[in-house]
């Protein structure tokens, strides 16, 4: 188990290299460089020449690559050009709202999904299926912003049941907070909601016609029995492949609704960056955001090794 | 028999199983409903996006202060936004420039995705090379390494396409060099190589068109990916550049007047949910069509 967690870390070393290579890349290639961004399009090019001097952006590639690449693994990610403050600490301060909105659209996913792809999976060919496959088709087809103005539109303006759009922290209280996250979650949840339905069904099918579930059956035990522990057991580890993938894309999702909904997270303080050209701010959300989502597949994998124990034994 | 009659009889029988080939394909295309939803889906919505804006004598961006705000009606059938512009107009020109950026970006990335995957298929060193860069590449997850491009070149339409392609030539190349690595342990491969081709003919006359199958399936998924990218990174303000119309403008100039007027969000989101759910539909029936093992449009 050790060394098959020490290989999939290894194996992710040149992975992030070329993660970083390109991160930096953003900035490098950005027309007129950082100098343009700190000094606003105004700048005349000598006083552009003289900063680009002094900050040593006019050496060689590579030379500027690695000295940026040392201060990245050192944890200096630079300052933001505008929050007075060094983008570490400003992803730290935005990051809370944006975890918690993906932690509740992930958690609506599951709510929605695993039951509804066991139902599909068991009724599979009847209209319950078909109803079910055919929505399913439809949620991966609905960008998540367009629900959330329709959300916005029915359960925020129409019924005003829940606040149309902002943000309360969780020391306000609880249900404060989840007030002001159901709609943003629920139009980011769909699509996953989508994927893992379709996931579930497919994985609790290829199961439910082998060997070992006609003898739970046939031992007399409940159908629910059979379809929830013996049957959910094996589907379980792809569909936490697509839970662990679901989370990138659950972040970056963010983006969109949380500019929708006003939530001061990662999304607001990246699209304020590209507003205000805060380079650093922009490659500290990517080179973050990337990490995390690596960082949660690499958890995955290793769950998965040790929820299916075939994994280190077939040495791949 | 005769030579001749010999060879009448066997020309009858190679036609005979030609029409047979034939039948079964068009069984196999009539009985499977994805694919035919899909096609049409998405004939109708480019014949729309060619043809009604050619025709029309509107200015998709014509003012009209008084024309402010119509709801759907006789006059402009699916109503007028904040500026007084038709809407009908300007979701048919939104559906030219997203139906192009989206399939420019198919087209790019399937290009540059197949050289990537078919060499990296047939030479080792550029496999760790090239499948490293992609591994990075899909580390990052799509629409925030776009948004980054985007906030690096400015907000354009070619560089909207640019950046798309960056996001998704990996995805084809994975599928592209998964497909390949399986054609050339194929006998004919072999067969082919014994008799001397060259490495360049090996690859693009002989590997390659054993890939086309699952390079088209991705490649309408991709499609039904940079339409919704699109219009996520015009609705986020660095995507395509107002006042052009696209799905994704005409939908965040719609954030604005939700309320007083759902229309103008409901008819652009109509049009990306149906090209998308077209999209996705033509991949998935592509996959049954193209697949040999699947019989008659149904998994065996």
């Amino acid at each position: 188990m050790f060394s098959y967690i020490i290989k999939r870390i290894v194996s992710l070393i040149p992975t992030l290299l070329v993660v970083s290579v390109a991160v930096f890349l953003i900035t490098y290639l950005m027309p007129g460089g950082p100098a343009t961004a700190m000094l606003g399009m105004e700048a005349t090019k000598e006083e552009l020449d003289a900063l680009n001097e002094a900050l040593g952006f006019n050496r060689p590639f590579l030379v500027q690559y690695f000295e940026w690449l040392g201060k990245m693994l050192k944890g200096d990610w630079g300052e933001s050009l505008f929050l007075q403050q060094s983008v570490l600490s400003a992803i730290g301060q935005y990051f809370l709202p944006t975890l918690s909105l993906a932690l509740l659209a992930e958690l609506f996913a599951l709510v929605f999904a695993i039951p509804f792809g066991i139902l599909a999976a068991y009724k599979r060919g009847t209209t319950v299926d078909l109803a079910l496959v055919t929505s399913t088709l439809f949620g991966i087809a609905v960008p998540g912003f367009l629900l959330g103005m329709f959300f916005m539109l029915f359960f925020g303006v129409k019924l005003q049941w829940l606040p149309v759009a902002g943000y309360v922290p969780l020391k306000d209280g609880l249900w404060n907070h989840l007030r002001y996250l159901i709609l943003p979650a629920l139009s980011l949840s769909t699509v996953q909601a989508a994927l893992i339905t379709r996931m579930t069904r497919s994985a609790v099918i290829d199961v439910l016609y082998l060997n070992y579930i006609r003898t739970a059956r046939s031992k007399g035990l409940k159908e629910r029995t059979v379809l929830l522990v013996h049957a959910l057991k094996n589907a379980a580890p792809s569909v936490l492949t697509v839970v662990g993938q679901s989370f990138g894309t659950l972040i970056t999702g963010a983006i969109v609704t949380e500019t929708l909904f006003n939530i001061p997270g990662i999304g607001l303080l990246t699209i304020n960056a590209i507003n205000r050209r805060d380079i650093y701010v922009i490659q500290g959300v990517v080179l973050f955001v990337t990490l995390l989502y690596v960082g949660v597949n690499l958890t995955v994998d290793i769950l998965y090794g040790i929820v299916d124990p075939r994994i280190q034994l077939g040495k791949k | 028999m005769t030579e001749e009659k010999k060879q009448a009889a066997a020309k009858e029988q190679s036609q005979a199983i030609l029409e047979e080939q034939r039948r079964l394909r068009k069984e196999k295309f009539l009985s499977n409903p994805a694919l035919i939803i899909g096609l049409v889906g998405m004939v109708i919505i480019v014949l729309a996006a060619l043809i009604l804006p050619a025709v029309s004598s509107v200015d998709p961006n014509e003012m009209k202060v008084l024309d402010r705000l119509k709801p759907p009606g006789a006059e402009h059938i699916f109503g007028t936004d904040e500026f007084g512009r038709d809407l009908f107009i300007r979701v048919m020109h939104g559906a030219r420039v997203s139906i192009c950026v989206g399939g420019a970006v198919t087209i790019f990335s399937s290009i540059l995705g197949t050289m990537i995957g078919i060499y990296a298929s047939y030479f080792k060193i550029l496999d760790n090379i090239l499948m490293r860069i992609c591994d990075g590449l899909i580390a990052i997850p799509g629409v925030l390494l776009a948004v980054a491009l985007m906030a690096a070149l400015g907000a354009s339409i070619w560089n909207v396409i640019l950046a798309l392609t960056v996001v998704y030539t990996p995805s084809i190349a994975r599928v592209v060099r998964a497909g390949a690595l399986v054609a050339r342990e194929q006998v004919y491969v072999e067969a082919a190589k014994i008799q001397g081709a060259s490495d360049f003919r090996i690859l693009w006359k002989i590997i390659l068109p054993s890939v086309v199958s699952s390079l088209t399936v991705q490649a309408s998924f991709i499609f039904a990916q940079a339409i919704i990218s699109e219009a996520s990174l015009s609705f986020l303000g660095v995507g395509i550049p107002a006042p052009a119309a696209s799905w994704g403008n005409i939908l965040q100039a719609s954030k604005q007047v939700l309320s007083k007027a759902p229309w103008t969000a409901i008819f652009p989101g109509a049009f990306v949910i149906i090209s998308v759910l077209s999209l996705n539909l033509l991949g998935d029936g592509l996959r049954d069509f193209l697949d040999p093992r699947v019989k008659g449009g149904r998994k065996g």
